[in-house]
């Protein structure tokens, strides 16, 4: 299993720190033809999956009144950038009852003052 | 065509090349030492006969030593690879790196166990309905005709052990070979438990 071990820490990138809650801008590149571009893609984290390697998370985000979620790798090359427009305040790992939320039930407080920082996520060598 | 013997270390996923993330099988080439080498002229048809997994002494009769050449430790296993494309000599050793260029693979190994199955498992029938009074679960159904032929004929999918077979995946593509760990990651998955012993050959079928 140790090989396996090792190629999954050759896998992993240093991410930005957020959580579940969090409200993050993902820069992500896209390749059309020849051409790669980045497009950003704004939400709230709604749940993050596995550890390691194949570690994801999903952003949901309404887009003309429609929820829209995307799934990304967490440590997908393709990803530029995770910028946390926002820090959530939530008491559960998983945030999909705001699917059925709207208004200002699907709203998630504010956590002022920000968070610790925990430190850039730990790449094994 | 390369073929070449090795263990299935497990499963992961990796990026490739296009920053997608791929299902693949770990593969570790075994050394692969030339113990001799078949010609059309001497027996027929061309092949190089491999041995991977250095025996212990003690586990080795004088007879099944004696078909390896000086120099050439006696191996767990014999493998002989039909028409194999690069130019090797007899002692020579080979590894992972034998496989960069090569886009697709097929890997041949002997799947897990499954026991004694039933026919829904093992040939994928349909079974019948649970309720409504149905008596008819998961039975195999009729296996023949009437008076004549007046027999159940060869080959009619019954129940039975299932699993433990020689089974060949085909055309399997090559995310990375790591010619220094000795490693191929194949894309998807390969048959047999973990730490098995596979064969992986460039695909025969693909180029």
């Amino acid at each position: 299993m140790d090989i396996i071990k090792k190629i999954e820490a050759e896998q992993l990138r240093e991410t930005s720190d957020f959580k579940v809650g969090d409200t993050v801008k993902v820069l992500f590149k896209i390749v059309e033809g020849k051409n790669e571009r980045i497009q950003a893609y704004e939400g709230l984290v709604i749940s993050m999956r596995h550890s390691g390697a194949s570690e994801s998370f999903t952003v949901r985000k309404l887009s003309y009144g429609v929820g829209v979620e995307r799934v990304f790798p967490r440590n997908s090359p393709r990803i530029e950038k995770v910028e946390i427009v926002r820090y959530g305040k939530v008491r559960r790992a998983k945030l999909y009852y705001i699917r059925e939320k709207v208004g200002k039930k699907a709203k998630i407080k504010e956590l002022l003052g920000g968070r610790k920082p925990m430190g850039a996520k730990k790449v094994e060598a | 065509m390369i073929g070449l013997i090795g263990t299935k270390i497990g499963m992961t996923q990796v990026f490739d090349d296009t920053g997608r993330l791929v299902p693949v099988t770990v593969v570790k080439i075994a050394p692969n030492v030339v113990v001799a080498r078949k010609t059309a002229d001497a027996n027929g048809y061309d092949a190089v006969v491999f041995g991977a997994f250095v025996a212990k002494k003690t586990r080795v009769t004088k007879p099944y030593a004696g078909q390896f050449p000086e120099g050439v430790q006696p191996t767990k296993l014999l493998r002989e690879m039909r028409d194999f494309g690069k130019e090797v000599q007899v002692g020579q050793s080979l590894g992972a790196e034998a496989f960069e260029g090569v886009r697709f693979v097929d890997v041949t190994a002997t799947s897990k166990g499954k026991g004694f199955q039933g026919v829904m498992k093992r040939w994928g029938f349909g079974g019948g309905r649970s309720t409504h009074g149905s008596k008819f679960h998961r039975e195999p159904g009729s296996t023949g005709q009437r008076t004549y032929p007046h027999k159940t004929f060869k080959n009619v999918k019954l129940p039975g052990h299932m699993g433990s077979e020689k089974v060949t995946v085909l055309n399997l593509k090559v995310v990375r070979v790591d010619a220094a760990e000795g490693l191929v990651l194949v894309r998807g998955a390969v048959p047999g438990p973990r730490n098995c012993t596979v064969v992986v050959r460039s695909a025969v079928k693909k180029a």
